[in-house]
């Protein structure tokens, strides 16, 4: 046995027992104060950080509201996406994860330091956008690196998704994650980083009614941040979808007529101001913007001497040229003095010592001629007898120089100079040889091709001038049209009478403008069986001063203009047109009338009323070439199997059919064929004729 | 000489005790593990105590100064099981601190305590409570040392820790005065800034998680992390809980292993303040109960083994209880009757039947 009997009357001493005792208790009471401290004292605190941990709020983004033609039928559309965020805090150790992060994520590691670095100062749980409209592989690259990567976050959104082409690229604008900058203005109080905002166009102006308003869901996830359960959820409400008064159609036939020209179109109905076709070239395609633009695509549309993103139909500020004769006209009429004037052009006018040239010798002149042949000596003389004062009256009256109060962003008032302005900005007297260039829509005459047809449009109203707008006002809240309407006091609806007569010889004026006759200047636009009138212009003078900057080291045309409208008298439609560097004014007027003639035909169309523009031709029309099929025609040395070969040279067609023919190469062409007359039908070959030159094509 | 041993001598009101901690025990290790890949872990930890109090009453059973006549030679296999384990132990985590016995994982190293508690009882009733020498007191360290030195090396610096209030209660309650005793805790200082400074005896992750309590924020996905949200479940808990399967940090998956060595988190917040005093007075009992059954015993050694059972788990509620608080560093030490775990259960209980072992011979003579 272990124990001996010395031990065994050993005992512990009481005392040290006691001391023990007293040491647990004090130990217990460490415990207990520790206790005391978290959970009674520091209990509302944990709670709080407990809640954080636990629920998670992930924001559930709004739809944005989509854009609709007058029609109903469907220009913007929004897509599901998935975006990627980083929550800073959710890591120990964000810097070490970025590497890896930029590979799976398909980044470049330096970017998204600068990314990071750019919102250094934010707090650590704000979660900072670093990829959006990730793929499929990148968003299973986060799901696998879960535990790795805790701070990457993703969200589904939805994005915009725009037409191709940059089709009415500057009427609809584009959105954009809200910058920095942004977000100090109180305009974004309630956008926070990563939002999208409208830039630009109908998305910026009706950015409020379109954005909605995202909800949340409250989740409880674990601390490896997977989703455990489910709290409840704050449902996003989607953006109020928006009716636009553009036509699907006549936007394209807009489109196509300008086509890559640089320039500008805007098509408007003069009787309510609703605009239906705005185009701006060179133009940009907006889902660019929808994902973050990269800087080099930025920087290409910054820099771009044709200002891609400018919205020229109500940015552009360009000298008005002859379109300016228009007012001109209206001013000498209503003041009772273009009535009376006969004069004679030879070339010019010079009363001041300077001679201002026209570009014809026009011969006899009055205000019924004048309008068609756009004599400046006519108009020369006008001003100086009218005088700046009476010319500026009326030119601010029927508002040139200011704002039309469309429902666009950033739009720009133009110039219409005055004594006064002269002296205000320049300190120094108006000279009556300036009135001159004035008078032919020169000199210091600014106008952005939107006012050219509100003023236009509304002199053939018999001076009706109404305000523009791309939305329909119905379908806006209350307060938001209000205080749409009082952004813009001073414009929109006006009514300055013209005296009918007078009307009647302005309108008559721009309807001989497109009559092909001698000395009109849009003869070559001329529509058959279209009530079609406007008028030319050719601003020569770049006074434009960024434009005459951009303008270095390039053949620089004048800037042409043409604004028509149909029918002549109360237009349903008017379309103001504007190339820069487009040389004749012609040219313009021809796009123009292309645009007419679209609406036109549209809205016979709508009318049943089949009636065609144009008869077809029958007089032969001569083609660059034709295709023949071997055969018959070609029998006698064509071996069986030979394929259809092109006839080139010049060709005679008629009904579809060959009725003479020259071509270079003689061994290429059965000469017999051609020669004997003898016809393949165009249609069955595919030929490409002139529409009017197809054959069975009656109406 | 066959001594008179009855079961009506066993210390009922302290088994009572013990059994309300193990129903809390369960209960709570039913709530931590409801929804997660643990679930039915309480019907282990049920199996554990059922086998613990089996173990218990057998050990019992075993006349102590029988068992303290067995243990020198227990000491030799304990030592050659923990070179054994760090030579062909199974690699878990990093450290070799099991070992396989058939269909039985074994960590000598829980068992280890046991005996050093009964070897230093004899040790230290061998010498018989008169003041020590320079050469006993080195002997004891020796003792203790040793097995020590080797658990640090799997590494396992909770478990090693856990053997230090085994001698320190030895050397207090056998006869240490008051001149050695300084000495000593001056030699000890020294001695612990030597070897955290050299980094030889302590990794890097071990002192990490020594320091992190410090500031919890420093490593805040490491034992920072998990001090954070320990703290978080028990502050968050307030006076009287969230009630009982309606922890959000324990059942969120936030309070890491709720059901083992951060199960007094658990409770605390489900239960809160109320709770957790509550088991704090339970253990306080408890332990109050075992140093009553210190005095009462027969003899030294009956005594010394009951104390160095009470210096065992007041060290491993403290620490444990500390650790949760945020007092202390993450060191893996369970909290006696509560965590989860069968070897921990087990040496409880035999740790316990030692006692009332002590208890039952205490009118022998």
């Amino acid at each position: 046995m272990y124990s001996t009997s010395d031990s065994r009357g050993e005992k512990l001493s009481t005392l040290k027992l006691t001391v023990v005792q007293y040491g647990i208790l004090l130990m217990m009471l460490a415990l207990a104060a520790g206790l005391w401290r978290l959970q009674v004292v520091g209990a509302e605190n944990y709670r709080q950080l407990a809640e954080q941990n636990r629920i998670r709020k992930v924001p559930m983004m709004a739809g944005r509201g989509k854009l609709f033609d007058r029609e109903n039928r469907l220009i913007v559309d929004n897509y599901p996406s998935v975006s990627c965020y980083l929550v800073r805090e959710q890591s120990p150790n964000v810097d070490a994860d970025l590497p890896l992060i930029a590979r799976g994520l398909n980044l470049d590691l330096e970017q998204l330091r600068a990314t990071l670095r750019h919102y250094r100062a934010a707090p650590g749980y704000q979660p900072i956008p670093i990829k959006a409209d990730i793929t499929a592989d990148e968003t299973a690259f986060i799901e696998a690196h879960r535990n790795e990567l805790p701070e990457l976050e993703t969200i589904d959104e939805e994005r915009r998704l725009y037409p191709r082409d940059g089709f009415a690229a500057h009427l609809i604008g584009y959105v954009g994650e809200v910058s920095e900058d942004d977000l100090n203005n109180s305009r974004f109080a309630y956008y926070e980083p990563g939002d999208v905002v409208g830039k630009a166009g109908v998305e910026e102006t009706y950015d409020q009614l379109l954005r909605g308003q995202d909800g949340s869901r409250d989740v409880i996830v674990d601390s490896h941040g997977r989703e455990v359960g489910y709290l409840g959820v704050q449902h996003a409400i989607p953006g109020q979808d928006l009716k636009l008064t553009i036509d699907n159609d006549l936007q394209r036939a807009a489109e196509l007529a300008l086509g890559s020209r640089s320039g500008a179109i805007v098509a408007m109905d003069p009787r309510n101001g609703e605009i239906l076709a705005m185009v701006s070239r060179p133009s940009f395609d907006p889902n660019a913007f929808a994902v973050r633009i990269n800087r080099a695509d930025w920087n290409k549309l910054i820099t771009d001497p044709d200002h891609p993103l400018m919205n020229k139909t109500i940015q552009a500020q360009l000298a008005p040229g002859s379109t300016f004769k228009i007012l001109m006209s209206v001013a000498g009429l209503q003041e009772g003095i273009a009535q009376t004037m006969k004069i004679n052009c030879s070339g010019g006018w010079g009363p001041y010592g300077f001679f201002h040239h026209c570009d014809e010798h026009h011969g006899a002149v009055d205000i019924h001629n004048a309008i068609p042949f756009s004599c400046d000596t006519f108009y020369y003389m006008l001003g100086d007898r009218l005088g700046i004062d009476k010319v500026a009256k009326y030119a601010t009256e029927f508002g040139y120089g200011k704002k039309t109060g469309i429902d666009l962003p950033h739009e720009q008032p133009g110039l219409m100079p005055s004594a006064q302005w002269k002296l205000k900005n320049y300190h120094a007297r108006w000279y009556p040889d300036e009135t001159l260039d004035v008078a032919i829509g020169q000199g210091a005459v600014e106008a952005t091709p939107l006012q050219l047809a509100r003023i236009i449009g509304g002199i053939a109203s018999g001076g009706h001038l109404v305000r523009p707008h791309v939305v329909f006002p119905g379908q806006l809240p209350e307060d938001f049209r209000r205080e749409l309407q009082e952004s813009f006091p001073g414009s929109g609806e006006t009514n300055i009478p013209i005296d009918p007569e007078n009307w009647v010889t302005i309108t008559d004026g721009m309807y001989e403008v497109t009559q092909p006759a001698y000395f009109h200047t849009a003869g070559s636009a001329h529509l058959e069986g279209i009530d079609f009138g406007g008028k030319t212009g050719t601003a020569q003078l770049m006074s434009h001063e960024a434009l005459g900057r951009t303008a270095k080291g390039r053949v620089t045309y004048p800037n042409v203009w043409f604004v028509g409208v149909t029918p002549r008298r109360n237009p349903e439609l008017v379309v103001a047109v504007l190339w820069q560097n487009g040389e004749f004014s012609y040219y313009p007027a021809r796009i123009g009338a292309k645009v007419v003639s679209a609406y036109v035909e549209k809205q016979r169309r709508l009318a049943n009323n089949l009636q065609p523009i144009k008869a077809p031709p029958t007089a032969p029309v001569e083609v660059g070439a034709v295709w023949t099929l071997p055969g018959k025609a070609s029998g006698s040395s064509g071996k069986s199997g030979q394929s259809a070969r092109m006839q080139a040279g010049r060709l005679l067609v008629q009904n579809g059919e060959i009725v003479a023919g020259k071509t270079p190469d003689a061994s290429a062409v059965p000469k017999k064929a051609v020669s004997k007359g003898r016809s393949v039908s165009l249609t069955q070959l595919g030929a490409i004729v002139p529409a009017g030159a197809r054959k069975g094509q009656n109406p | 000489m066959r001594r008179f041993m009855s079961f009506r001598e066993f210390d009922w009101a302290l088994l009572g005790m013990v059994l309300i901690l193990c129903t809390v025990s369960v209960l709570e290790i039913y709530s931590a593990t409801l929804h997660t890949k643990y679930t039915g872990f309480h019907t282990k930890q049920l199996l554990w105590i059922a086998g613990g109090l089996v173990a218990m009453f057998l050990f019992s059973k075993i006349d102590y100064h029988r068992l303290l006549d067995w243990v020198p030679w227990a000491f030799g296999v304990s030592l050659v099981a923990l070179v054994a384990v760090k030579l062909f132990g199974t690699k878990v985590l990093g450290a070799r601190r099991w070992i396989k016995l058939g269909p039985m994982h074994f960590q000598p190293s829980e068992w280890v305590k046991l005996i050093l508690i009964l070897i230093v009882a004899r040790y230290f009733a061998n010498l018989g409570g008169r003041s020590l020498t320079w050469k006993e007191i080195f002997k004891a360290f020796l003792l203790v040392g040793l097995p020590m030195l080797l658990v640090l090396i799997q590494p396992d610096l909770g478990t090693a820790l856990t053997y230090t209030p085994i001698l320190i209660a030895g050397l207090f309650l056998g006869g240490i005065n008051i001149r050695q005793a300084l000495i000593l805790i001056a030699c000890a200082t020294l001695f612990i800034a030597g070897a955290w400074t050299s980094g030889k005896v302590l990794k890097p992750y071990q002192k990490a998680r020594l320091t992190s309590f410090i500031n919890p924020d420093s490593d805040p996905k490491g034992t920072g992390y998990q001090l954070l949200q320990s703290k978080i479940a028990v502050g968050s808990g307030g006076v009287l809980g969230k009630g009982a399967e309606k922890g959000t940090q324990t059942q969120g998956d936030f309070l890491p292993i709720p059901h083992a060595d951060f199960i007094f988190a658990a409770f605390s917040e489900e239960h809160g303040f109320v709770g957790a005093i509550f088991v704090l007075l339970l253990y306080f009992f408890i332990l109050m109960r075992l140093i009553q059954n210190a005095q009462t015993a027969a003899d030294l050694s009956g005594s010394l083994i009951i104390m160095g059972v009470v210096a065992v788990l007041t060290f491993q509620i403290a620490v444990n209880v500390g650790m949760v608080i945020g007092f202390m560093p993450v060191t893996g030490i369970p909290l006696p009757l509560m965590s989860y775990g069968g070897s921990s259960v087990l040496f409880t209980f035999l740790a316990l039947g030692a006692a009332m072992n002590v208890r039952m011979r205490r009118f022998v003579n």
